[in-house]
């Protein structure tokens, strides 16, 4: 992150200015002016000039995996509530085992919550499946939300926080790119411990050597 | 009310089992009340007015007054009118429109909890019997909703009561002069305090997070002023034992004691 | 002209301030955890809060647009924000307001990606003393931007007024009952940095040359009002690195 140059700007803002510059997300070209269509960090790199937000609602993307709350049983699925306006859609074949269709119930009720992922998502609708690794209903743990903007920050690069955080505090950690984190473990004390890491990060993810932050976050919270 | 965000099933058995070892997720014990946070006269148009944060809560409450004529029934005592609105700006489970039953309730209680008490001295509050009292209005306003807004909302309205001056009658043009100084204190003793006890399982704690707040089976709110008890609300649909709810009498009187001793610098 | 000029120069303002100067000015923006975006802008005695929650499933459905997201803007004043008590809840005049307040934020939202969805916009005036819609649209622009909105610009604010013969700026509630000669005229507006206006309005007596000017003396109001809204947001993310 260091490498490239990095300053927050508001919408409207003239981030650059010349024939040079090429607009990428978040901005727009006009006279030669790159101008940003957003609240955020821009950041440019090989002249491609982009804004990063650092709020907003998640937008739901194929291949992502998301938590979820069971919201209907349907005949032949469950709606599921994945904290967008457009509700996801888990269809039984798309569960790793035979489901009866008269025991929906019997694999997950109403309120239930579930890892997914996002096989695609479009005007129709956000489809789910929890065929694959660590998907599906979630048995047990604590569930919190963080703005989903900050999920990069908390996985970090090539996932080196993550790793981190599940090193120092022995959880399983399933971060929803919708902002819904599960974390799991041995003792309610390292989830809360996991929590509170994966909060500090986001309070402080505009700080560069954000990792090194959080271990010494942890050394002191050990003391 | 939107329901998308409350609190998930499991992330409330986690709060009920920790809470069983006597723990909470933030730190505190059960019987713990978050750092008060009191910045007075945040509007210089009301009599008085504070803002109350109790961690991540935060409610504004503000103190206007009117000349009135009395009750029929009470023609020398002034009037109270208590009214609370839990504003959608501070919680995306507020909507826009009248207010709905919590607001309703939040408003009541904490009317009653003033009113019981005798914390205001209503007789003092008559300008000419049976024609012309003082109308007290206490308005309280959600601005971030964290859990407990009702234990807030009483601190707020003491806190701004006990501020509050008297603004200048001129009885002949029967009207308010907002020029003149007002110097004049509200008659006021004992202040309420207002502590509400949330069941969770078989446990209880005071001042709960939006998170607690949602996965609890029932609260009870008292109004207590030094050794007396002068409101009561039980709330939600969970009962509570007999031996229980006597627990749970002890336990707001203590922490009644502690709270008030907290906010004690800001009530001169 | 030369008489109009000879005429300001005896004219003085009842707090002291140039004829084009606005009154001190504080904004904060994220002033409220709970909201995607949240600001403060104060300017004098006015305080205005403003939040925003969004974009998000739009109720009633029958409202819902499947071409773009709507903006719903509510503004009201807390009972306690003036001299009389307000009965609380939204009466004509709040419910006017929040809809000037839309149409003059809507220009500069793009909410195409957001079907069927819906932005609110909640402004309360927590202290009055004129100028409070100005006030709430400078705090709402503000939360917008926080909320992570795509955004083409930030809306400005100000009250414009005429007391007696002279154009001035940022009215105070002393001014807005102005008694002299041609007595006062309030016209509160809103541009974009560009000078795109999006909102006006005028209440009391103005000759069309001299709207103009209050018009064109506006324009430098607002670029002061605007620097201050982007230190504002600016200063939100910095302090946190």
């Amino acid at each position: 992150m260091s490498d490239k140059q990095r300053k927050v700007v508001v919408p409207g803002e003239v981030i650059f200015e010349g024939e040079e510059y090429l607009p990428g997300e978040g901005t727009e070209k006009k006279d030669n002016k790159i101008i940003s269509l957003k609240y955020g960090l821009a950041e440019e790199s090989n002249n491609l000039v982009k804004v990063i937000a650092l709020s907003g609602v998640y937008e739901p993307r194929r291949g992502n995996v998301v938590i979820g709350t069971v919201e209907l049983l349907t005949f032949n699925g469950w709606v599921i509530n994945i904290g967008t306006a457009q509700n996801g859609f888990l269809s039984l074949v798309e569960v790793p085992r035979y489901v009866n269709k008269d025991g929906l119930e019997e694999v997950m009720d109403i309120k239930d919550m579930v890892v997914a992922k996002i096989t695609s998502s479009n005007k129709r609708g956000i489809d789910l499946t929890i065929k694959g690794r660590g998907l599906g209903k979630i048995e047990e743990g604590i569930v919190f939300d963080v703005n989903s903007h900050k999920v990069p920050r908390i996985i970090g690069k090539e996932g080196s926080m993550i790793k981190l955080i599940k090193e120092e505090t022995g959880c399983n950690i399933t971060v929803g790119q919708n902002g819904k984190i599960l974390v799991k473990g041995d003792k309610i004390e390292n989830e809360i411990l996991a929590r509170e890491a994966i909060e500090f990060i986001t309070e402080k993810s505009f700080v560069s050597g954000l990792t090194d932050e959080v271990a010494k976050w942890f050394k002191e919270r050990k003391k | 009310m939107n329901e998308e965000n409350f609190t998930p099933k499991i992330t409330g058995d986690r709060i009920k089992a920790y809470l069983e070892e006597g723990k909470r997720f933030d730190g505190r014990t059960p019987d713990q009340f978050r750092e008060i946070k009191i910045e007075k006269d945040i509007s210089k148009k009301a009599e008085g007015s504070v803002r109350v944060k109790l961690g991540k809560s935060e409610v504004l409450v503000g103190v206007k007054m009117k000349v009135v004529e009395p009750y029929a029934d009470s023609p020398d005592e002034g009037v109270l009118m208590t009214t609370a609105d839990l504003l959608p700006i501070s919680s995306e489970r507020f909507e826009s429109g009248p207010p709905k039953f919590p607001a309703i309730e939040l408003g009541r209680v904490i009317d009653r909890g003033l009113r019981e008490s005798g914390f205001i001295d209503f007789k003092k509050l008559c300008i000419k019997e049976g024609e012309k009292v003082w109308n007290i209005f206490v308005d309280i306003y959600s601005l971030n909703e964290d859990g407990n807004l009702l234990d807030a909302g009483m601190l707020g309205a003491i806190i701004a009561l006990k501020s509050a001056r008297i603004p200048h009658y001129d009885i002949e043009e029967d009207k308010i002069d907002y020029e003149k100084e007002a110097t004049e204190k509200i008659p006021l003793s004992e202040p309420p305090i207002s502590i509400t006890v949330h069941k969770l399982g078989d446990n209880f704690l005071v001042d709960p997070t939006r998170e607690e707040e949602d996965v609890s089976d029932a609260r009870i709110t008292f109004g207590i002023s030094g050794e007396i008890i002068s409101s009561v609300q039980k709330g939600e649909s969970g009962s509570i034992d007999l031996e229980k709810m006597k627990e749970a009498i002890d336990l707001a009187e203590k922490v009644s004691k502690n709270v008030r001793k907290e906010i004690e610098k800001y009530l001169d | 002209m030369v008489q109009g000029e000879k005429k300001m120069s005896e004219f003085k303002r009842p707090d002291g301030r140039k004829n084009d100067e606005l009154r001190p000015i504080e904004a904060k923006v994220g002033i409220i955890p709970n909201a995607d975006g949240s600001a403060m802008y104060r300017s004098g005695d006015t305080v205005a809060i403003a939040a925003v929650y969004g974009p998000k499933k739009m109720h009633p459905q029958h409202q819902q647009d499947p071409s773009k997201g709507k903006l719903r803007c509510t503004y009201n004043m807390l009972s306690f924000s003036v001299s009389d008590r307000i009965r609380p809840g939204l009466n004509r005049r709040s419910t006017e307001i929040g809809k000037i307040t839309e149409w003059a934020l809507d220009p500069v939202l793009d909410l195409s990606k957001f079907p069927n969805m819906v932005v609110d916009v909640h402004i309360h005036i927590t202290q009055a003393d004129a100028g409070t819609r100005c006030a709430g649209i400078n705090a709402a622009s503000m939360a917008l931007a926080q909320a992570g909105l795509p955004m083409k610009d930030l809306v400005t604010s100000v009250a414009m007024g005429k007391l007696d013969r002279t154009i001035v700026v940022d009215l105070t509630k002393e001014e807005e009952d102005w008694e002299e000669g041609e007595g006062p005229t309030d016209i509160p507006l809103s541009m974009t940095k560009d000078g795109k206006i999006t909102h006006l309005q005028l209440d009391g007596k103005i000759s069309p040359s001299q709207l103009k000017e209050a018009i064109d003396l506006s324009r430098k109001a607002c670029a002061e009002v605007y620097e201050i809204q982007k230190k504002a947001l600016k200063e939100a993310i910095e302090k946190n690195e």
